[in-house]
Order: C-alpha cells, then structure tokens, then sequence
C-alpha cells in the first residue's frame, strides 16, 4: 500500500513553498529556480555537506546548516542569500583558490568549470588571502584520463561516483587536512589500478579540470553531467 | 577640465592585456580624447610620471624591478587597476612558485643553453622567491581579472574611471577569460 | 551471576584483606609507571619475600593517587603517603610501617592539593588493585548495576540520571539524562553504547587515568547505561596511544566476562550486553562523535553533518549513546546514591565534581577532581600550589585546543560550564594548562593553531584551508613579519571558521586565538607594530621562501 507522502510547506526567501518530508533545503529550492551554491553537492549522488558553500540562514536558529542535507521542516524561514552568507561564500571560494593551484587561463576546464563560474557569479575579483603555491603531482598514467591534483577542491565527487554509481570504490581519500588528497586503489598509480574500470564517470562529476580526458587542451574539456540523474532514476525504477 | 592621466605598466605578463588594450581599435580615439597616456611600453616615456590618475597594472610581481616599480605606480598614482590574471592571481607567472628560483634559473640558464651557460648576476633583475600577485604588495583600487580581460571589458574599465564611476567587472569577465 | 555471588564475592575478598595488617600500595599508572614505580613495587615485593611477611603485609599495584609531578608514590596503611619513592627505599618503608615515617620520603597529605579534593569518579583510583575485578566488588564495585538490574526499570534509572544534573565530561556539556532518555526513546532493531575514550587534547591525561586505574567503573556505567537506553552491544574507543589503558580494559572485559556481568542474561535477567575496544590510531578528530562512528565502522574518521545525531542514528545507522569516560564513571555512584545526592555537589547547573589534569606552570601537576564551582584562584594557587620560582600568573588555559586562555581577571570565576564558556573558553574534556609571565600568548596561540591544522580532517574548506591561513598568520606574528591586514584576515578567519566549519573541532578552532585576542590584545600589537615579544620567546626568525 502506498502512503501519501506528507508534505511541508515553507518559506524560502520570502517565497511561500512545499516539500516533501524527506526532501532538503537544496532540493526545494532547487525545483523553485532559487539558487544556491554548492561544489560538493551533486544530483544523484550521496550528500556530504562538506564545501559549506550551501550554508542558509533558518529563522530561530543560532547555527547556519548547509540546504544539502537538511530537510525541509513545517513553517522552516530559510534564507539563502544575505550579505553575511555572501561573505562567507566568497572567504570559503578565497581560501579553496589559494589552496592548491589554480590556474584557470591554462585549465582544460577553463569557460566550463563550475568553481571558476562560482566566482564570478559570487563577485569574486581577487583572492585577498594569500595563495600557497604548493607543489602538486599530475598522475597521467591512464590510457585515457588524467588527474592534475593542482586542481583538486576534494569535493569528493569522484570517491562518491566511483563508489556509489560505478561500484569500484577505486577513489578515495588519503592523508588529513591540509595534506590530504584524493587517490587511487592504495595510492598507487591510476594507470595500473587493478579496480579502475575506466567508465569516466568521475571524469564528468569532477567540478574543475582536477580530472580529464587525455588529448583535450584548454578549454576543451566538457563535462557530461546527465548520465548521472539518469541512472539513477532508472535504477529506482527497477527497484 | 583638464585631460586626465593615463599610465599603463608591463610587470611579468605576456603583454596580452596589452594587446587586448590595443584592440580597442577606434575606441583608443574615445580614449585618448579623456586622458593622456602619459607611461605606457607603448609609448616612449622612461620614468613613470608624477601624478597619474588611472593606473592598468599588466603581469605579477615576479623581480626585485617589478617590486621597486610597482611600489613607485602606487606612490604617483590615485587609481591602480591590477588588470588581468597575471596582475590579480600571479596566473601563469605563478606556476613557476612550487618550484623554487632555483629549479627557474637552472631550466633558463644552465640546461637549456649550449654556450657559456650561467646564472646572469646583472642586467638581469633578481627573481623574488615567488611571483605574487599586485595586491600583496602594494593597494590596489580596482581588479580586472580575465586572461586577458576583452578589449570590451577594458573600454569599459578605462572610461567609467576616467569619468570618476567605478566599474562593477563581474558580469563582463572573470579569472581565465 | 545473581546479588548473592556478587556479595560472597566481596565477602571473600574482604576477608581475605583482613589477614593482612600491613599495606603498601604502589602507584602504577602510566605517570608513575614512567618514573620506574614498576620498580619500586617489585623492590617491595621483594623485600617482603626476603623478610618472610608475605601473610602479613601485601604490595598492591593500584592506580593514580593524583600528585603525578611527585611520583613514583606510594601510600601505606599506615596513612602515610610517601614521594619520589626508588626500589632502594623498600626496606626503610616497610621498617616505617609500625614506627615513625621515613621523613625524607615523606608528601605530606595535609596540604590544599589532596583537602580540596573531592573523589567520586577517582574514589577508588589509587585504592584498589585495577587489574583484580575482586577487588573493584569489594569497594562496592558493581553493586549499582546489580540494583538497577533487580530494583529498578529502566526509566527509573535515568529519572535517577536526570535528576543527578549529570552532564557530559566529554567537553560539551550535553545533560546526559537527556541524552539517554533520547537513545532510550529511538526506535531501532539494534542499539548501541559507546565510551568514548579518544582523548586527545594536549595535557589532557583524565579518561587515561580513569581507566588505567578503575577500568571497572566504567563497564558498570556503560552496563547500566546499555540498560537504560536498552542496548546490547557496546564499544569502547580507545586510542592506541593508550597501551596500558588498553591492556587493563582488556583485562577487565575478559574478567567481567568470568564472573558473569558481561555477556548473556546478566544477573538472571533478559538483560545481556556485550562489549568491544576499538583502538583509535590517532587522530583527534575522532573524538567527534560522528567521526568516531565511522570510524568505529571501518570507515575513514571523518564527521558528518548533525542532524541526524547518533540518537537517532548513530552506529551503523541504529540509535547509538556516546559518552565519555568520565561521563561513565560517575554513574555507579549516582545509581548507588541516587541522583539528589549527587545534585547536591557543585554548583545550580553544573553538578557533581570534573575532573582536572593540572599541568604547565604549577607547584603541583597531576590529577585533581573537585567539585564544580571552585574558584580558578582555587585551582592555580591552592590546589595547585602556586606559580614556581616566584613567577607571576599570567592565564590558564583550558579546553585544549577548542578551549581559551583566561587572564588573571578570570581567577575569581567559579569553574563550571556556563562562566567559562561566558568567559571565553570552555569546559573541555579537563586539561588545565597554567601559563606564567615567560609565556607568549601569540606563541600559545600559534601551538594550538598548530594542533588544530595538523589535526583537521580536510573534509570541510573552512577548516582545512581556513586552519592554514590562520597558522600562516599567526606564523607571521611571531616572526614579526605580520601587517596589519594579516591581523584583520586572522579576524575574519576566526570568525568564517567559527560558523561554517562542519565540525566541532573547526568550529572552535579560532578559540585559543579569540581569547588571547581578547584578553592579550596588547602583546598582538606588540608583535605586530613593535616588532618585539613582551615575553621574550618569539626571535625574529629568516623569513622562508613562502613567507
């Protein structure tokens, strides 16, 4: 027997609206044309709330939460985009530029790449920290990917694409903080990763040019993102 | 009202934003009917002059000579624009940084080079460990970033400052554009 | 096992102490244990086997007696606590037992150090003998968990909790009859208690002690805490620095196994719960109790976003109840007293008594516990013995690195939750570190920097880039190389870091800096216009190539 699902009603910036229960800030938002950053969040795959760029305000509550996982609540008054939620969002975006080093004129993914559009969209004209120019490896050892770490944010898309869609789990992360970065199998190179299977689906969640495909020079690497919802609303239907 | 005063500065950049500058085509004329070009590469001044009103700033700050101009640009001049990647992020400039002076002056000199190799002790201004961008030196009023900025972008810039507005950039270009 | 054989048990052990009218118990928990009281015990040992009174006098092994800067200690049954005691000493102290103390050895025990102390979670440490179970049930050990099991329902249990005013020692303070009410309320086929023993704030030695020296008490807390939220699995995650703790734990476990108060239908009742150590390979991160959690399950140590809280869904996904290991230890004591009893200690909304590790620049380090509401001038110049070498007081830091530095207006403060974090700092797990006129508060600050970048996860950007540019900074103050727009981005930073990093150890990681900024504005600006450090401890270093 099915349930009729409940539904809440909200207000999100002003605008009246509803959700069902179990659905988040994000993705109400999302269906009502309110945009709200995010570059760890991605359709389709597991939530972790960790770039903390879809922080939103909720009216009688201390804490920012960030719209990706927190579902929505009865009379919930969220708020996506005050001044101080701007500013957060541009020191957030600042301090990921300066981590590792990104370039976007020489980037495949410059003109795609959605940390790049981010900044602009944000306002974002300069970097006011300073960068750290750290010194990162490039592992071309795949026929035909690449992983440039200058260009990794560790959004963990790939670890969770790899994992969750693709079941090889040949991603993961290793390291803490400020040294920690995405590999493959036992930090070992990609090339001659036993679990690979070589889909490419990372390829195509990666938000920069940290992940591409051989042969594609700047500005020429276009992600594909649709196979993602795809899949996954035809795995549920086979449920 | 007299003319306002225009300086352009090459620091470590390829002199794309200058070509960028320059294909303003006839819109140069627009802009030299506001203002004087008073220092530019592209025209024949030696010392940057006293009392500049506007300031484009090309490349990073990579030399010990890009340091001491870049702290004079900012002493003559009442607005300094950091324009294009290499001014506002160190860009290309800046990924010589993870590698040390070192390992630059080795590939330029040394390895490369089939006679009488060696590291230049004069002429040749003295790398500063990492090229930064302009504004971790000096203030900087207005940033431009773009690889390079369009010419649009940059008419744009040139005379909203010259009629004493300020230019809001975001919407025109970004970094890498 | 059923209440009888728990007190024959007892019986058995008492009467078997009886015979001996001497006692001479050593202290070998791991601070004494690395000053050779390992030693000294088997000197006494020894000594006594030589002397043929092996019948009358026993040498126990017991755990920390708190002075820890004194030891090896040793106590006697004559009431005489003796420091800095060697195996050479063994004949002296044993000649001492029915005559006059050996002076020179002689701590004297009548002094603010041990009067102002007040033992329930340490009441047994330095008494019994950690590694016999029989001897815990002698001093009453397990009879709490026997009267909850007989006497009372579960709902009794944590009426008895609630009404304790108990709240977690683990740092935040979260009531912790609350807290089980909520996992006792939570709807799962399976559900889950957790002690939390990842200690990991610098100078923070309290669950270490607690388990090197009653690791008893803490199975009876968490048994009874598995009773009331109705759990009947339970781990305890226990970082492998701690080998002695983890030894003695395992001991525990395998004897509370024997004896029957772990395992299936215990006491005779449809009560069961079972009990694992999971070791914790260092990282401070996984005391967060989501990334202990996953950690816990195999699972890289990171947190994740709360709501859901582990109440809810905590442990593969069931109602899970994390506390502390102080948190446990207080139980038994509540459950055998009740809980007005225990609300009466302390202060109207902190209750009972914390316990403290005191280091840095005191007379006396070690262990203390008192009750919450002593003064911080208690603390640093009663209990604490003053500053050494005539020094003046300059802070006292508490919290570890989510905590702050508290200046000498602060000394009149009680300690409990609410002043301190109304001061700028917070409770914690229980490190108190005092700091005295030769310590620099940017250098402090910079330490704890260190700590809390070294130890970010990177899961989240504010706190794996924002913890950087913050010890970059801070770096930078202390070289004397800082401007005035590095002050006002560490300020930025401390405030981005506070409200969007995802976990607590990012959310509090600008604490130390926001306090000494605070109270300790001044040697900032000393730094960073005069280019000089008050205290004398930061050198104008070479600037390096990324500076």
């Amino acid at each position: 027997m099915r349930q009729a699902a409940p539904v809440k009603t909200l207000k999100i910036d002003g605008r009246d609206l509803s959700g069902r229960q179990e659905e988040t800030i994000l993705d109400v938002a999302r269906q009502n044309g309110i945009f709200i950053p995010r570059l760890c969040e991605m359709d389709g795959l597991s939530d972790v709330g960790a770039c903390r760029l879809c922080l939103v305000e909720i009216k009688g509550q201390n804490k920012l939460l960030p719209a990706c996982v927190t579902v929505v609540e009865e009379g919930m008054e969220v708020t996506t985009d005050s001044e101080r939620l701007q500013g957060y969002r541009r020191m957030i975006l600042e301090l990921l530029f300066t981590e590792r080093n990104h370039v976007c004129s020489v980037c495949v993914s410059n003109g795609h790449c959605e940390m790049q559009m981010l900044a602009q969209r944000l306002g974002i004209t300069h970097v006011h920290f300073p960068y750290r120019y750290p010194k990162e490896e490039v592992d071309a050892s795949h026929d035909r990917f690449v992983i440039d770490h200058n260009r990794c944010i560790l959004c963990t898309r790939c670890v969770r694409v790899c994992d969750e869609i693709e079941g090889a789990h040949t991603w993961d992360i290793m390291g803490r903080g400020i040294d920690a970065k995405v590999i493959t199998d036992l930090n070992e190179p990609w090339g001659s990763s036993e679990t690979c299977t070589s889909c490419g689906k990372c390829i195509h969640v990666c938000p920069t040019g940290a992940l591409f495909e051989k042969g594609r020079s700047v500005a020429e690497m276009l992600k594909r993102r649709q196979f993602l919802p795809y899949l996954t609303m035809m795995r549920e239907e086979n449920e | 009202m007299s003319k306002k005063r225009l300086a352009t500065v090459w620091l470590d950049g390829c002199s794309g934003c200058h070509m960028s500058f320059l294909d303003m085509d006839e819109r140069l004329l627009t802009v030299a009917g506001m203002a004087d070009l008073v220092y530019s590469p592209l025209v024949d001044a030696k010392e940057f002059p006293e009392n500049v009103d506007v300031a484009l700033v090309e490349g990073a700050v990579s030399s010990e000579e890009d340091l001491h101009k870049i702290k004079l640009v900012r002493e003559r001049t009442k607005t300094l624009v950091s324009l294009g990647d290499c001014a506002v992020t160190a860009n290309v400039p800046g990924m010589r940084n993870p590698f040390g002076t070192k390992a630059v002056y080795d590939r330029a000199y040394r390895e490369n080079v089939t006679f009488d190799p060696g590291i230049p002790d004069q002429v040749v201004p003295a790398l500063l460990p990492n090229s930064r961008p302009v504004h971790e030196f000096v203030k900087v009023d207005v940033f431009v970033p773009g690889c390079p900025p369009s010419a649009e972008t940059i008419y744009y810039v040139v005379t909203e400052l010259l009629e004493g507005r300020q230019p809001e950039v975001t919407t025109k270009t970004r970094f890498g554009s | 096992m059923t209440p009888e054989e728990l007190d024959q048990i007892a019986e058995t052990e008492r009467e078997a102490q009886s015979h001996f009218t001497q006692r001479v118990n050593v202290c070998v928990a791991a601070g004494c244990l690395s000053c050779q009281s390992q030693a000294v015990k088997d000197g006494l040992d020894q000594e006594v086997d030589r002397r043929g009174t092996k019948d009358q006098c026993q040498v126990k092994g017991v755990g920390c007696m708190g002075l820890c800067s004194e030891g090896p200690l040793v106590s006697t049954s004559a009431g005489v606590l003796y420091k800095k005691v060697e195996a050479a000493d063994s004949a002296a102290i044993l000649d001492s037992l029915d005559g006059t103390p050996v002076s020179r050895l002689v701590c004297p025990t009548d002094v603010p150090f041990f009067q102002r102390q007040k033992k329930i979670v340490l009441e047994n440490s330095g008494v019994i003998d950690p590694d016999r179970v029989e001897d815990y049930i002698a001093a009453n050990g397990y009879t709490a968990l026997i009267k909850a099991l007989t006497e009372m329902t579960s709902r009794e249990v944590i009426d008895h909790i609630t009404k304790s005013g108990l709240r977690g020692r683990g740092g935040a303070g979260y009531p912790t009859g609350l807290k089980w009410s909520t996992v006792s309320k939570s709807v799962g086929t399976q559900k889950y208690v957790i002690c939390n023993a990842d200690e990991g704030d610098p100078g923070a030695f309290m669950d270490r002690s607690v388990l090197e020296s009653d690791p008893h008490r803490v199975l009876e807390g968490m048994l009874i805490a598995a009773y009331a939220v109705g759990a009947s699995e339970g781990y305890i995650y226990v970082r492998a620095e701690y080998p002695l703790a983890i030894k003695r734990l395992k001991n525990a476990i395998r004897q509370a196994e024997r004896v029957g108060l772990l395992g299936a239908n215990i006491c005779g009742t449809r009560f069961s719960f079972r009990v694992d150590l999971r070791l914790g390979a260092g990282a401070f991160v996984c005391g967060e109790e989501t990334a202990l959690i996953a950690s816990v399950e195999g699972k890289r140590g990171t947190p994740r976003p709360r709501p859901p809280y582990p109440a809810m869904e905590g442990l593969f996904g069931q109602p899970t109840l994390i506390n502390n290991v102080e948190t446990f230890a207080n139980i038994a004591p509540i459950i055998r007293n009740g809980g007005e009893w225990y609300a009466q200690i302390g202060t109207e909304k902190s209750k009972g008594t914390k316990v403290f590790a005191l280091a840095g620049r005191v007379e006396n380090t070690g262990l203390v516990e008192v009750p919450m509401g002593v003064s911080l001038r208690e603390m640093v110049f009663d209990i604490g013995g003053g500053i050494p070498e005539g020094r003046k007081f300059k802070a006292v830091q508490t919290g570890g690195p989510s905590g702050g530095c508290l200046p000498s207006d602060c000394l009149d403060m009680p300690v409990d939750y609410e002043s301190l974090a109304r001061a700028g700092s917070i409770m914690g797990s229980g490190g108190m570190i005092v700091m005295d006129e030769s310590s620099c508060m940017v250098d402090v600050a910079k330490y704890f920097m260190d700590f809390c970048m070294t130890e970010s996860c990177g899961k989240c950007i504010p706190c794996r880039v924002g913890t950087y540019q913050m010890h970059r900074i801070l770096t930078a103050i202390g070289n004397m190389t800082a401007t005035a727009q590095d002050m006002k981005m560490l300020e930025e930073l401390c405030d981005l870091l506070k409200h969007t990093s995802l976990c607590g150890l990012g959310q509090s990681a600008p604490n130390p800096v926001v306090s000494t900024l605070r109270s300790f504005a001044e040697e900032y600006r000393a730094h960073v216009e005069e280019h000089k450090c008050p205290a004398g401890v930061c050198g104008a270093q070479p600037v390096g190539e990324t500076a």
